[in-house]
């Protein structure tokens, strides 16, 4: 790759909020986990880290509800770092409130917000706010469009069957810049390809699972999809789970452990079967966690770069009850060898 | 390649849907697909992603398939075009999920697999479960040639021996070993909470995870 190409690369940080323990192996409340991800916020921020992204989640194992809160924090007492959701659960929420915090979130940060809109891989939200799941397809159909008339700006007219009608309602605060950078979050949907490509919002592919590069036809599709509905194909971008430390010895112990007990945990509602650890091995061998030391890490992420092309790439770390001391460790790792070595190994012929 | 199957249809375009479609394809099959409604909605869809499918509505899919395989959400099974499934072998590899499907007391009963559900739907279909226990990127990145000694299982339940047999050679040429594990009634075994759902192992670990599962409340 050309060194231009190399420097429009981004690098993230994503979190759900995951609970991490103490020295002791005690688990931090929701308060002591939410004040974890600033402190990480803040050094990913100093070390020069693009984006940090928090995702909403309603339930005990994730700290964050309120992700753009939790960036307004993060927003006054940092300087550069880019500040997004990932993801925000739109069908759930109310597009003009949306619109509302996140630019209030871009005034608050010097214009660094950044929304993720998504679907969500968890559904705790529908009746919390009191959502029917059967809507669910309607929901974001509906709410998606009200958001890209939101973008531009300028009073609103617009009518559903979801949400109340809107006759020239005029949104504030307004941006600085006059678009809130907007994105949409996808695990892999075709149709959720094709909306994100009908609205021309730029997308970022959540890989969790499997090799990356079966992703690639689908970012052919999101190509193809918006030169047919004439909308901007945007660069893509991708998140997948992963940890750094200083071996990969290390790096596995300390992550199996918690990716399990987060896996299990999560699979128990869902009918999984526990996880094994000859799986684990095989996703952080073959597939999508991107778990090791400085280097396999960075060899890891600059193969899936190449393979998809993208232009951003965000980690998401700390999954499952990890120390707190191991998870700010990583953050320091990533920003500080990961990613310029990612850059190193880009450039080389 | 069977010889009587030709041709699968497949009656859903989402993640799973697209990824057998894939795997279809690649095995030689000629494959149709069809999402909800208007095939013109897919049919860019599955231009991209499975080159050489072809986008049709499920009922012209039902009709022109030597063996049907139902990926939408279980919960609307009742859409499924049942005239035109009539005396059809079919795969059932749907699963009831709260998160999509929403609360379905007709679909969890514990006395009734959900395939069974389908099969009484679709009373004149012949239907047998398959493809429903695996992830679909593992189903993606899990194929291996016949005879490979790190080859996956994939778990077929169903009522009749001919029909197990006819889907269970195309488990085989779609890349997976298959095991047969009973009636559809014993489906509920590959179901979410059952003993294998969300497991890619080797079809021997898969029977053994099936006899010695114990169902701890």
């Amino acid at each position: 790759m050309t060194d231009k190409e190399i420097a429009k690369i981004q690098f993230g940080l994503d979190s759900f909020g995951d609970i991490p323990v103490d020295e002791d192996g005690k688990l931090f409340t929701h308060a002591e986990a939410i004040r974890q991800v600033v402190k990480e916020a803040v050094l990913a921020d100093k070390l020069g880290i693009d984006v940090i992204a928090l995702g909403e989640h309603h339930r005990p194992d994730f700290s964050i509800s309120s992700p753009e809160t939790v960036l307004a924090g993060i927003a006054t007492v940092t300087k550069n770092i880019k500040l997004a959701s990932g993801v925000t659960v739109l069908s759930s929420d109310d597009p003009v409130r949306v619109f509302e915090r996140f630019s209030t979130l871009d005034a608050l940060s010097n214009g660094r917000a950044q929304v993720i809109l998504g679907r969500g891989s968890f559904t705790e939200s529908f009746p919390l706010f009191g959502y029917e799941m059967t809507d669910y397809e309607t929901l974001f159909e509906e709410k998606i469009e009200l958001f890209s008339k939101l973008l531009k700006e300028e009073p609103v007219t617009w009518e559903g069957t979801m949400r109340a009608p809107l006759v020239d309602a005029d949104v504030f605060p307004k941006t600085e810049s006059g678009h809130l950078q907007t994105m949409v979050g996808v695990g892999g949907s075709p149709q959720s390809v094709v909306r994100a490509a009908h609205y021309g919002f730029p997308l970022m592919l959540a890989i969790i699972g499997g090799s990356p590069d079966r992703f690639v036809p689908y970012i052919d599709l999101y190509k193809r999809a918006a030169k047919e509905f004439g909308t901007e194909a945007h660069p893509v971008g991708m998140h997948s789970p992963g940890f750094i430390a200083d071996t990969d010895k290390e790096a596995r112990d300390i992550a199996w452990p918690a990716h399990k007990a987060n896996f299990d945990r999560i699979g128990k509602t869902r009918g999984w079967t526990p996880m094994k650890r000859d799986h684990f091995i095989d996703e952080v061998e073959n597939g999508s966690l991107y778990i090791g030391s400085v280097e396999t890490v960075a060899q890891k992420i600059a193969k899936a770069i190449k393979t998809l092309k993208v232009e951003r790439f965000d980690l998401v770390y700390g999954g499952g009850p990890m120390a707190a001391s191991a998870r700010l460790k990583m953050v320091q790792l990533y920003g500080e060898k990961v990613i310029p070595r990612v850059r190193e190994i880009l450039a080389e012929k | 390649m069977s010889e009587s199957i030709k041709t699968i249809g497949i009656i859903g375009a989402g993640k799973v849907s697209i990824v057998l479609a894939q795997l279809a394809i690649k095995a030689g099959y000629k494959v149709l697909i069809a999402g909800s409604g208007d095939p013109q909605k897919i049919a860019l869809t599955v231009s991209v992603l499975v080159p050489g499918a072809e986008a049709l509505t499920s009922a012209e899919v039902a009709e022109q398939s030597d063996l049907v395989i139902l990926a939408i959400p279980l919960g609307r099974y009742k859409e499924l075009p049942k005239h035109e499934l009539k005396g059809r072998l079919v795969i059932d590899a749907m699963n009831y999920w709260w998160e999509i499907d929403g609360d379905r007391p007709d679909l969890t009963g514990s006395d009734i697999s959900s395939s069974e559900v389908v099969q009484q739907f679709l009373s004149e279909a012949r239907v047998v479960k398959a493809f429903n226990h695996i992830g679909y990127h593992d189903l993606h990145n899990e194929t291996r040639p016949i005879g490979s000694p790190d080859r996956k299982g994939i778990a077929i339940a169903g009522d009749n021996s001919e029909d197990v047999k006819e889907v269970a050679e195309v488990v085989n040429t779609l890349g997976f070993d298959p095991l047969v594990i009973g009636k559809l009634s014993d489906g509920s075994k590959l179901q979410p909470g059952g003993a294998v759902f969300g497991s890619h192992v080797n079809a021997e670990t898969l029977k053994q995870m099936i006899d010695n599962f114990v169902i701890i409340e």
